[in-house]
């Protein structure tokens, strides 16, 4: 398809800009002016809505396909949320710090507050900060709280503790933060290897962290006792909460040990993934680090009204205002909408989900840890490998078949890792669909490897030389 | 004129007090396709496996340790535009650097290519 | 589907937590109907200050929004599908944000762009990290007349990395070129400049380019697109390293976001940005297509040696930046931003004929100006927002020395009505 620039026609424009009711001011002056007016594509609207409509029809999608996408909590968001995430597109954040603007704002800075409220006990927390941009972003802010809490200890610990099965933000957002990574293997049994982890903790070590369950979908049983190493030596406990769809209403990080955690807005609680983002990373603390949140703070004055405060002793500004709004409002409803109970269903039915689909699959594809798992399932690609299969050549092959594929080659630790994530909105039906095509896949496997090596075949490309790309650098064009 | 390799797969060429370095041909198979090979700067000076270069193809990337101690002083900048060498021609043309080494000690650390081929079948 | 997984219950599955790590509470309200959560989220809507009309920038600013910026945008194909891992069910997301990134580089004078970063703050501070790991130096200069929001962010980023910021005092209402270049040392990666700055002054910071690169220094400008439709750009002025927030693209206040932040920088130093990066290929069959590239440089692969921790960026918010491009085209942007400029030097004239006011300013500004009233800025922004009206942000909390002081924002919203209503409403303000 014709890139939008190669649709450009000279004169052209898709709207009108709005009538002047003021007089023609003097130009900027030479030197300040630019050169040329920037290469921006010239449509017409009829032009520009059919490119963007056309494009958007060669995206797979939640709304279209089932998207296993293991790790990423693809569930299906109900379109109310979208309707009342709108609602709040005029407010200025601006006027919540200027001189009397607070009065102004009370609706959405009650709706921070309430936010924290919500998420501070569902995870079992002290005080939540919705500032942090997405999960990453919660992960610095949070390692960031904990190296403050550190230094006002008068210590200069120096490294946080990883597993190997971690997300690569983790040790990406503790480098961010200033520390050396300590990474400690999985053991055999699928957790991180206690001893290993045991023989690393010491008094230089300023936090371990931990998703639980892990990026394997395994719940860790000694999570409590992962927690107490940790503070008996003075160090404090991460909990990454990329996986917090499994457990809501059943376990809370905080009830368990953990100092500071994360959530992902766009992955538990209902909020749009975007094609990669926005996404949002609140972040919650015990007692003990509520001064060092950043600032500033969203608080509920005597009077019932709500306020913005600065923070004095915090880790100061991560972002501009108080987070990804939108966003925010988005998992408010959905909080809101599902209530306690319903959140706790939530959990039930992901987990019901895919530990149906292992039942059903691994049969045919090896279960590196054949345990009951939580919200998603890992299996290894190995015995399709011994026909000359990989993982990468069942994913195409789905795609084919209408299926966005599960996560693939991820986590590291499982060799040709197929990572399903089926999520608590999917019907038994869609799922049996799916189930139908990774069986045939398995059976082609055997019969005619050479069919899944090609596909796939029914999308506008085929497999993209990614060696090239990144050989040539083409990232715009000319 | 004697090759030496490290069990991070870099191989070591010692001519004189000069060690030219590159990466194994198995390495380079194991990586698949490089896109990109991270050239160390000219006079850093390195000890025995600090890391000195490093490289990437389309879905990893790997550091390059120093198989000795020693000083930079040639890079093969032809890699800035073909990394490609590499996999064409990994023991020979794909070369990273050239080091100027002093202690012929260091080599007690590494293999010939003997015991690198006994190495390599002990992964398989 | 339990009898196939071989459970008796739901609650059979949750058997590997152990009963001791159970929730102690989960008290939570009831559920309610979409229809009550409606009702819920208008009154908190309803009171959200949508109604006062804004004289207040600050870094966001209120600009019209094409209609089919929400119509393409909320595509369910983009709006539900998640970061393209798998390119050939993702040649929607691919080819727009390929698309993205050429409509930035060309508004910034750039080479190369990354798909998105969070926001317009993070977005400098990832410059910064960016200017330390090409120059492989430890601090940077950066300019007070930058957003007071944004270097606090800069801060915090570099103080987590053990690196120095600098930061040096405007003069008068622009940035101090002599002392900007006198704090470089042989420690500074980068000066870290705003056009227009906070003040509203737009500047040409080419000379400063010059002189930064002598002493082996980059220059990072963080700009406002919109200015961009008249102001010379970065590119023109020999910075090496542009971001800013890509709110004013398309994207609603929302009360502070979801927005973009944009980064571009020279083609050599495309390998130290951080974040995703789209490039073209091409398939087996010679067709042409469009992939995420140069992962190697990110945290899923290289962990704690990647460029940046950023996983999510922005895609739908840079998508609705690259629709309203579109959407203007060429003339329209260039057209668009015009109107600001008239409407803002139609503000600027009527505000300073004030008695007691004045526009502190030495030279130019785009739509935004900083004047100086005969009493202190916080109590009569305080007094107008009574009327409806936020006269704009008073620079007292952030500036020493500037109590007086206002930024007053004119986009190309505000009508002449509203603006004559300002200045009314402004001298009877002052006159009490």
């Amino acid at each position: 398809m014709q890139l939008i620039y190669e649709k450009s026609v000279p004169g052209r424009s898709g709207v009108r800009i709005p009538l002047s009711d003021v007089p023609k001011a003097a130009p900027l002056p030479e030197g300040l002016r630019r050169g040329q007016p920037a290469a921006f594509p010239e449509v017409s609207e009829l032009d520009l809505v059919r490119h963007y409509t056309n494009l958007s029809r060669r995206n797979f999608s939640v709304d279209t396909n089932f998207y296993p996408l293991g790790s990423c909590t693809m569930k299906y968001n109900a379109k109310i949320m979208e309707n009342v995430g709108a609602l709040f597109a005029g407010c200025h954040p601006m006027l919540a710090l200027i001189p009397g603007g607070e009065q102004l704002v009370q609706g959405p800075l009650s709706l921070v507050h309430g936010l924290e409220q919500q998420l501070a006990e569902i995870t079992g927390m002290d005080e939540v900060t919705t500032q942090p941009l997405a999960g990453a972003h919660g992960e610095m802010t949070g390692i960031m709280v904990i190296a403050a809490y550190h230094k006002a200890r008068g210590e200069n610990r120096k490294y946080v503790i990883v597993p190997d099965s971690s997300h690569g933000t983790n040790p990406a957002s503790a480098a961010m933060a200033g520390y050396e990574i300590i990474t400690i293997p999985t053991a055999p049994y699928g957790d991180m290897d206690l001893d290993a982890y045991r023989a690393a903790m010491n008094g230089e070590v300023a936090a371990v962290m931990m998703t639980c369950p892990n990026t394997l979908g395994l719940f860790n049983p000694h999570v409590a006792e992962i927690c107490a190493i940790a503070h008996e030596a003075g160090a404090l406990t991460y909990y990454d909460g990329a996986n917090l769809n499994a457990i809501l209403g059943k376990v809370r990080p905080g009830d368990v040990g953990f100092d500071v955690i994360h959530v992902n807005l766009h992955k538990t609680f209902g909020t749009p993934h975007g094609g990669g983002g926005p996404g949002s990373g609140p972040v919650g603390v015990k007692k003990g680090l509520i001064p060092y949140l950043p600032t500033p703070r969203v608080v509920k004055k005597a009077d019932g009204s709500f306020g913005v405060e600065a923070h004095p002793e915090g880790i100061g500004r991560v972002s501009d205002f108080f987070g990804n709004f939108g966003i925010m409002a988005r998992a408010f409803a959905y909080i809101t909408l599902l209530g306690g109970e319903g959140l706790v269903e939530v959990s039930g039915q992901a987990v019901l989900n895919a530990n149906y689909m292992m039942a059903r699959l691994k049969g045919e594809y090896e279960l590196p840890f054949d345990t009951t798992c939580m919200h998603e399932c890992v299996f290894s690609a190995s015995r399709q490998l011994k026909e000359g299969v990989h993982a990468i050549d069942i994913a195409k092959y789905l795609i084919d078949r209408g299926y966005h594929p599960p996560t693939v080659y991820f986590p590291l630790n499982v060799k040709e890792a197929i990572m399903i994530e089926p999520t608590e909105t999917e019907s038994k039906q869609t799922m049996d669909g799916f189930i139908e095509v990774m069986l045939e896949a398995a059976r082609m496997a055997r019969t005619n490897p050479e069919a899944l090596h090609e596909a796939p075949v029914t999308t506008p490309v085929g497999r993209l030389d990614e060696t090239r790309a990144a050989r040539a650098q083409q990232v715009c064009c000319e | 004129m004697a090759v030496y390799f490290t069990k991070e797969h870099e191989w070591v060429r010692i001519e004189g007090t000069q060690a030219t370095v590159g990466i194994s041909e198995h390495a380079a198979h194991e990586l698949g396709d490089i896109t990109f090979v991270e050239l160390p700067q000219m006079g850093k000076i390195v000890k025995q496996f600090d890391t000195l270069a490093g490289i990437e193809s389309v879905k990893a990337a790997s550091d390059i340790y120093a198989p000795v101690s020693g000083r930079v002083v040639q890079v093969n900048d032809k890699l800035e535009d073909a990394p490609e060498l590499v996999n064409e021609s990994a023991e020979d043309a794909g070369w990273i650097c050239k080091l100027e080494a002093a202690d012929s000690a260091e080599l007690g650390a590494l293999m010939d290519a003997a015991a690198y081929a006994e190495f390599l079948k002990g992964l398989e | 589907m339990l009898a196939v997984i071989g459970a008796k219950s739901v609650e059979d599955l949750f058997s590997p937590i152990p009963a001791q790590l159970r929730a102690k509470s989960f008290n939570l309200p009831a559920g309610v109907s979409e229809f009550e959560l409606t009702a819920i989220m208008r009154a908190k809507a309803a009171a959200g200050g949508a109604e006062i009309v804004p004289f207040i920038g600050g870094g966001l600013y209120d600009h019209v929004i094409p209609a089919a910026v929400d119509h393409l945008s909320g595509r369910a194909e983009f709006y539900t599908a998640y970061t393209p891992y798998q390119p050939e069910c993702a040649q929607g997301t691919l080819q727009a944000l390929y698309e993205y990134q050429t409509a930035i580089c060309r508004l910034t004078g750039m080479e190369a762009s990354n798909a998105s970063l969070y926001d317009g703050g993070t977005a400098v501070a990832e410059a910064a990290l960016m200017s330390l790991r090409i120059t492989g130096r430890n601090a940077v200069v950066l300019d007070a007349s930058v957003n007071p929001l944004h270097r606090e962010i800069v801060c915090g980023y570099l103080a987590g990395v053990s690196a120095q910021v600098a930061e040096v005092a405007p003069d008068g209402c622009g940035s101090d070129l002599e002392r900007l270049l006198g704090s470089i040392g042989p420690e500074t990666a980068a000066v870290i400049v705003q056009n227009p700055n906070f003040f509203g002054s737009v500047q040409d910071f080419s000379q400063l380019a010059a002189k930064a690169h002598e002493q082996g220094a980059l220059l990072i400008v963080s700009c406002y697109p919109i200015a961009l439709g008249l102001v010379k750009s970065p590119g023109e002025m020999g910075a090496d390293i542009v971001v800013g927030d890509g709110q004013s693209l398309g994207n609603t206040l929302s009360f502070g976001g979801p927005y973009f932040g944009f980064i571009t920088t020279r083609k050599r130093y495309i390998r130290n940005l951080p974040g995703r990066i789209v490039g073209e290929t091409v398939d087996k069959q010679g067709r042409r297509g469009y992939v995420l590239t140069l992962q190697a440089r990110e945290q899923h692969i290289k962990r704690h040696k990647a460029t940046s921790n950023i996983c999510s960026n922005q895609s739908l918010c840079a998508l609705r930046g690259l629709i309203f491009a579109a959407a203007l085209g060429k003339k329209g942007f260039e057209d668009l931003a015009a109107l600001n400029l008239d409407k803002a030097q139609y503000a600027k004239s009527l505000l300073c004929g004030i008695k007691g006011v004045s526009v502190l300013n030495a030279g130019a500004t785009f739509n935004e100006f900083t004047l100086a009233l005969p009493k202190e800025a916080a109590s009569v922004v305080e007094a107008l927002l009574g009327s409806g009206v936020a006269a704009g942000v008073p620079l007292g909390g952030y500036y020493a020395g500037m109590d007086n002081a206002l930024v007053v924002t004119v986009t190309e919203k505000r009508t002449k009505a509203e603006i004559d209503r300002l200045a009314t409403l402004l001298e009877e303000a002052l006159c009490n």
